[in-house]
This record gives structure tokens, sequence and C-alpha cells, in this order.
């Protein structure tokens, strides 16, 4: 209990992660807590190889996370700007409501 | 060890706890506010482990740019008074229980493989760039990104690029009947376009048409 090891990190990435997917799944309301999601993800992806690489005592994880930082950072702003242009051309971006797509 | 273990609880009920409310909050605003904190609990946690520049990196990047993005975002498209309906319409509620039943057996497989898995005892030995505990963390990754990972360095350095270009080619448009120069139209300008030599017949005047 009291001795935190590399499985009490993997299982709070697992928790995350899932969060995340379940706030994906099951969301009803606009595109932007979608993203948000996204980013918990890639969080819990974060939090799994920062633990790996400090437990493990290879840098190379940490290496990752830098990248992955980086993608996120770069997935976010192509996300709200699409995001930015949708709301501008159709006045909504609620989740039911996007359905330009469905021939 | 004990105090290590509070830290750790603490930090992750919070991150936990937040994670939740940014899926679960009725209002966006108070989504991007736990989404923050989430994120400072997060770094909390890579600093306490021992990945400090991590940590700070975590801090500067999703706190101070990413989380900072979605706030300008959802104030500036004025959707915060969209409350949130989790199981508002009856058409799209036939996706939750499948939606709930995948996550809980996707959580499910994440728990049995960590709990089930063993260090191979080579393991902790095939580790190629080994964490030298005598110099500071962000010396070490230092060491490391501008060496053996230079090329990837400067290839996310690209994607930033590209994401900034792209962004930009997104939201750009142009906006029609605001008088703006034209340093083309005024450079290629010609005498003969703007000054006109007119011969007067005396007392008759000249008839302009402005």
């Amino acid at each position: 209990m009291f001795d935190v090891g590399l499985g009490h990190y993997l299982t709070l990435g697992a928790i995350i992660f899932t969060i995340g997917l379940i706030g994906i799944f099951l969301n009803r309301k606009n595109v932007i807590v979608l993203l948000m999601s996204i980013e918990l993800i890639l969080l819990a992806v974060n939090i799994n190889l920062v633990s790996f690489s400090i437990f493990i005592n290879d840098l190379s994880g940490q290496i990752f996370t830098l990248f992955i930082l980086t993608v996120a950072a770069a997935e976010a702003a192509i996300g709200l700007a699409i995001i930015v242009v949708y709301f501008r051309n159709s006045g909504t971006i609620r989740v039911e409501e996007i359905e330009k797509l469905k021939g | 060890m004990i105090a290590h273990a509070i830290f750790f609880y603490l930090f992750s009920f919070i991150a936990i706890i937040s994670a939740i409310m940014v899926t679960a909050a009725r209002n966006t605003v108070h989504s991007v506010f736990f989404l923050i904190l989430d994120f400072i609990s997060i770094s909390c946690l890579f600093i306490m482990i021992g990945a400090e520049f991590l940590g700070m990196i975590m801090l500067i990047v999703y706190v101070g740019a990413v989380a900072v993005l979605f706030l300008f975002v959802v104030m500036m498209l004025n959707v915060a008074q969209q409350k949130n309906q989790w199981f508002s319409s009856v058409k799209s509620s036939s996706h939750i229980p499948i939606g709930l039943l995948v996550s809980l057996v996707i959580f499910v497989e994440l728990i049995v493989v960590v709990g089930g898995w063993k260090y191979k005892p080579d393991l902790l030995n095939s580790s190629t760039i080994l964490i030298d505990k005598n110099i500071s963390n962000t010396h070490s990754l230092g060491n490391v990104l501008y060496t053996d990972y230079v090329h990837l360095f400067q290839l996310s350095g690209m994607i930033l690029l590209v994401a900034m270009i792209g962004a930009i080619v997104l939201t750009f448009r142009e906006r029609l009947g605001v008088k703006k120069q034209s340093y083309i139209r005024q450079i290629s300008r010609e005498r003969k376009d703007g000054v006109q030599l007119v011969n007067v017949p005396n007392n008759k005047g000249v008839k302009i048409d402005v």
C-alpha cells in the first residue's frame, strides 16, 4: 500500500486513459470537450512513458514524452482552428448537429 | 517512503477527480479549468518522481499554451451557454451502453496487463541511455536530445511550424469592404492614371464629370 511502485503509476495512467476514452465515446456536448479528452489520453500515455523511464532507469521515455508533448500542442492548435472555421460556417459545434458528411 | 505514498495518492486522486470532471462538467469553461488542474497535478507527480524538466515543460506547454488556447476558443465561440446534456437525445443514447462496455473492457485489459506483468530480469540491464544520477535531469536530457535525437528534435520543430501555418491558413479570411493599402498599386501607378491635361476654351469653362 505505502510502497508506491511502477504498478501504481501504470494504474493511474490506465484510469485516466479510460476516462478520456469514455469522454470521447459518450460525448454529446461540443467538439472542444472531445479534443480535451484526446489531451487526457495523451497525458495518460505520458504518465506511462515517464514512469517506465524512471523505474527502468532509461532516459528514452522522457525524450519520447517531449515529442508527444510537441505533437499534442500541434494537434490542439490545428483542431481548434478547424473548430473555429466550422463554427464560423455552420454556427454550431454540437456533436449531434455535425452531420454535413452524412451524404 | 510514507510521505511519497501520501503525496502520490493525493496528486493522483486530484488528477482522477479532475479528469472525471473534464468530461462530466456541464459548463465547457469549467471543463477547461479542471483540465488545467489535471495537468498541474500530473506535473507535480512528474516532479515528485524525478522528471523535473518534463514536469516544468508540462506546466509551460500544457497549462500555459494548450489549456489557455482551449479557454480562448471556448470563450470566443461563446459555447459556454450550451449546457452539457449527456443523455439528451434518444437517437444517440443507443451508443451509450456499447461505449461504456468497450471502455470497461479496455480498462480491465489494461489493469490485467499491469497486474500480471513481471519484469524480465534482463530488461533492467537492456536500457540504452542510462540515467546518470550525478547530473541533473535537465542536463542529462539535453545531453541526449541534442546529440542522438537531434534529427527528431528538428523534425518536431517542423511539425510545430506546419501546425502554425496550418492554423493561420485555416482561420484566415479575406474581408471585403475594408480599406487597405496596396503597395503594388501605389508603386505601379503612373502619371497618366492620375493627371489629365485639359485645354480650356475661352469663356466656356470645362465640364468635369467626377
